[in-house]
């Protein structure tokens, strides 16, 4: 067993690092949030510049092989900074998907664009019924002399304002709970049968619903109708995306937390001196310690077993999701007034903080899976 | 002992639906149900409707226009008002200010301030906190300096809910020596907001909302007249008002309802499969929920009928204050839970009247986090929990 990281992980994991100190400050994330894009292109250019983008992709694809430890790591940094940019949407998932069930052609057409940071892409399959259910598909693909056609409804799509290029999981057959009949297209996101509504997520990252009315394909990413083992996949590849993101925005609620007690006088003294305050303190140290812990765990069993451990991956967003919930709702209450107000940044790692137990499946969602397992 | 209500209390129970019923504007109404923000304009209107009732003023004593009700009564207005969506009023000056007015202030005072709080002709705000005195709210820095008949008045509170509307502030001000203990040195100021040495400033919250502000004070001189009681016993008053605030703060009616709208709201889906409440541990997440409110309902009502008409409670209404809040944002949280992806999109802007773009996810589901956010504040305002506990540890368990 060794814990410790290779020259390379270290190599990435500082690059990564240095760039969100230097280059993603509080106040540089801020205006990002409020352009118009809601993300930064020159950023997504130096994420291309730096490799990170090809990090989640085979070398075979021309990507640099990374693991899951390494993307837990990428991911870790960006939560430290709370990283908009929708490498989650086109790299992970996006990417991933085509990666996982593409044909040649379609490698070659869309990875490395994706790499290169020359394309923005995005995944459509939640709907507003579907809940956490990846089974649960209604839009649905009919087939017309040979051509696919789309028609219905995605919700809270990643990026899915900015893509060019949509992946859509759509009910090709069967019913909207079957495990079968579920295949994924690749659509033109500007196609004018396909009506978009963007908006900024309450984390500051980019989304849209969008309807499809009738809408051609770009064709069929891989087999017709057996398309949910890879979303599952891929879904499971985001969800331990977002563990890692988590778990370095709780690193940096709880350092902010800790400046704040040990510099915040009331009472004639700092208020980390209260002991009431402490324990909540030492609290969140070690639901942060345990999270890290466990993402570690999820990572390298992913890693150890193909890139899929849906078990060692449940375990992990369920912990993650209830040290979330407790580590951004300490900081708000032990940073106080000052907590809730846009300008401080823990007011918005909270919120980052709040939407990844939600995302991708529930802290409950997770455990009942966990169990099932 | 009796859990019944008297056949007056069923036909007062009766009155309060009619008049609901009959006078709770329909928009107000609604958007009080779905948890929308109201306009200044849309809270006088109502505060106006309960004052030609008769009704504005639910604690204060009789004589000065309140209506005497019994804890009961009370009880009862709190939950059919939560019910049919009748908005709480505003406290700042029916719950809190006016309390020590008619309790500390001259008759001069009453006279001058009691009639247009009653009628909501005014808009009051809180002074209290400031930037180094938040739960040690004995520290504040802002001076009233004693000039002939006059109070010159210099410094800055902080976090001063919905000031920009407000006519006029109570505000908490040191005017002892430099040197003197904190809480011996406070003194409790009504001051003019329309002052050009006034200025207030927006703080917005992570909701987006500029709800909050800040107050600066440059120089304001005060009639001397305006101040409440004697000089240094600021203090006394405050506390006196923060019990009355705290009590407020549990919302319990609100609470239920919205429990009992949020059950409504699982036991439908988009597509009538896979309901929510179907789900055995949102489910029972309900219910712990509905078990604690249940347990703090009665909790203040032990409180409530301890207390006759205009009597500020004890200190255990920091349990109300606890308890209630987090029922509040534990609430809150099964709301965002229930809205799942629908709880990410921020597109507050949906919800106003004029909107006519294309609506994102059902109301419910996308205002669900913003809320959330919101009211992380209730367990740090009115005192925050750890002061209330501190509350509870020393004057009632004597630790």
């Amino acid at each position: 067993m060794d814990f410790s990281l290779s020259s390379e992980q270290q190599m990435i994991q500082d690059s990564v690092s240095r760039f969100i100190l230097n280059d993603y400050d509080f106040d540089t994330r801020r205006k990002i949030l409020g352009s118009t894009a809601g993300y930064s292109q020159e950023n997504w250019s130096v994420f291309a510049e730096l490799g990170w983008l090809m990090l989640p992709f085979t070398e075979e694809d021309g990507g640099l092989g990374g693991s899951m430890v390494d993307l837990a790591l990428v991911m870790e940094e960006f939560g430290k900074g709370m990283v908009v940019e929708p490498f989650i949407a086109t790299a992970v998932m996006a990417g991933g998907l085509i990666a996982l069930a593409g044909n040649q052609a379609q490698k070659d057409d869309y990875l490395p664009k994706i790499m290169a940071g020359e394309l923005q892409m995005a995944f459509a399959y939640a709907e507003p019924q579907s809940r956490y259910r990846l089974n649960n598909v209604k839009c649905s693909a009919v087939k017309t002399n040979d051509e696919f056609f789309i028609t219905g409804e995605k919700s809270v799509v990643l990026n899915g304002n900015h893509a060019e290029t949509l992946i859509v999981a759509a009910r090709t057959s069967g019913e909207t709970n079957d495990n079968n009949g579920i295949s994924l297209f690749l659509v033109d996101a500007h196609h004018p049968s396909v009506k978009r509504e963007g908006y900024a997520n309450v984390d500051g990252h980019q989304a849209a619903d969008i309807w499809f009315d009738n809408t051609p394909t770009l064709g069929l990413l891989g087999e017709q109708d057996k398309a949910l083992p890879a979303i599952d996949n891929i879904i499971d590849k985001a969800t331990l995306a977002v563990c890692a993101e988590a778990v370095g925005a709780m690193q940096i609620a709880h350092e902010r937390t800790l400046e704040y007690a040990k510099t915040r006088k009331q009472f004639g003294r700092t208020i980390g001196s209260f002991q009431a305050l402490q324990h909540r303190m030492v609290n969140m140290f070690i639901e942060h310690q345990q999270a890290k812990s466990i993402l570690l765990m999820a990572a390298l069993k992913m890693d150890s077993n193909n890139g899929r451990d849906g078990k060692a991956l449940s375990a992990a967003k369920s912990r993650i999701g209830k040290a979330a919930s407790l580590v951004g709702r300490e900081a708000i209450q032990i940073h106080g007034g000052i907590g809730m107000t846009d300008e401080l940044d823990v007011g918005h790692i909270f919120k980052r903080l709040t939407t990844i137990q939600f995302l991708f499946g529930s802290t409950d969602m997770h455990t009942t899976r966990f169990a099932s397992l | 002992m009796n859990l019944n209500f008297t056949a007056e209390e069923k036909n007062f129970q009766q009155e309060v639906q009619q008049f609901l019923q009959q006078k709770l504007p329909k928009d107000i109404a609604t958007k009080t149900k779905k948890a929308l923000h109201l306009s200044k304009d849309e809270y006088i209107q109502w505060q106006k409707i309960l004052h030609k009732q008769g009704w504005a003023a639910t604690n204060w004593p009789i004589e000065h226009g309140g209506t005497g009700w019994t804890p009961t009564q009370k009880y009862i207005f709190a939950n059919e008002c939560a019910k049919a969506g009748g908005p709480d009023v505003i406290p700042f000056g029916l719950k809190m200010v006016a309390p020590i007015i008619y309790t500390f202030g001259t008759q001069e005072q009453k006279q001058r301030f009691l009639p247009d709080i009653l009628a909501s002709n005014v808009w009051w705000c809180q002074g209290y906190s400031e930037t180094g005195a938040g739960s040690d709210l004995a520290a504040v820095r802002t001076t009233a300096v004693k000039d002939g008949d006059e109070y010159v008045v210099n410094g800055t509170k902080t976090w001063t809910t919905l000031g920009q509307y407000a006519d006029w502030i109570f505000c908490l001000v040191r005017t002892g020596e430099p040197s003197a203990k904190n809480q011996e040195a406070i003194s409790f100021l009504l001051i003019n907001m329309h002052n050009p040495k006034i200025s207030v400033s927006p703080i917005i919250t992570i909701d987006g909302r500029h709800e909050v502000n800040e107050v600066h004070f440059d120089g304001v001189r005060v009639p001397a007249e305006n101040l409440i009681g004697a000089e240094g016993k600021g203090w006394t008053y405050a506390k006196v008002l923060l019990t009355h605030e705290r009590t407020g703060i549990a919302r319990v009616a609100i609470s239920k309802d919205r429990l009992v709208q949020l059950k409504e709201l699982v036991e439908t889906s988009p597509d009538g499969d896979n309901k929510l409440i179907d789900d055995a541990i949102f489910a029972q997440k309900i219910a712990n929920v509905e078990i604690d409110l249940l347990a703090l309902e009665y909790t203040e009502l032990r409180t409530l009928s301890a207390l006759s008409t205009g009597q500020a409670p004890g200190p255990e209404s920091s349990i109300l204050k606890i308890v209630g809040t987090q029922i509040i944002q534990a609430i809150d949280e099964l709301y965002v839970e229930a809205a799942g992806y629908y709880s990410m999109p921020f597109v507050p802007e949906q919800f106003h009247d004029d909107y006519d773009g294309q609506h994102i996810g059902p109301d419910m589901a996308t205002n669900s986090s913003l809320r959330y956010f919101n009211n992380r504040k209730t367990s740090i305002y009115g005192g925050s929990n750890e002061i209330q506990t501190n509350i509870i540890s020393k004057a009632v368990l004597g630790l």
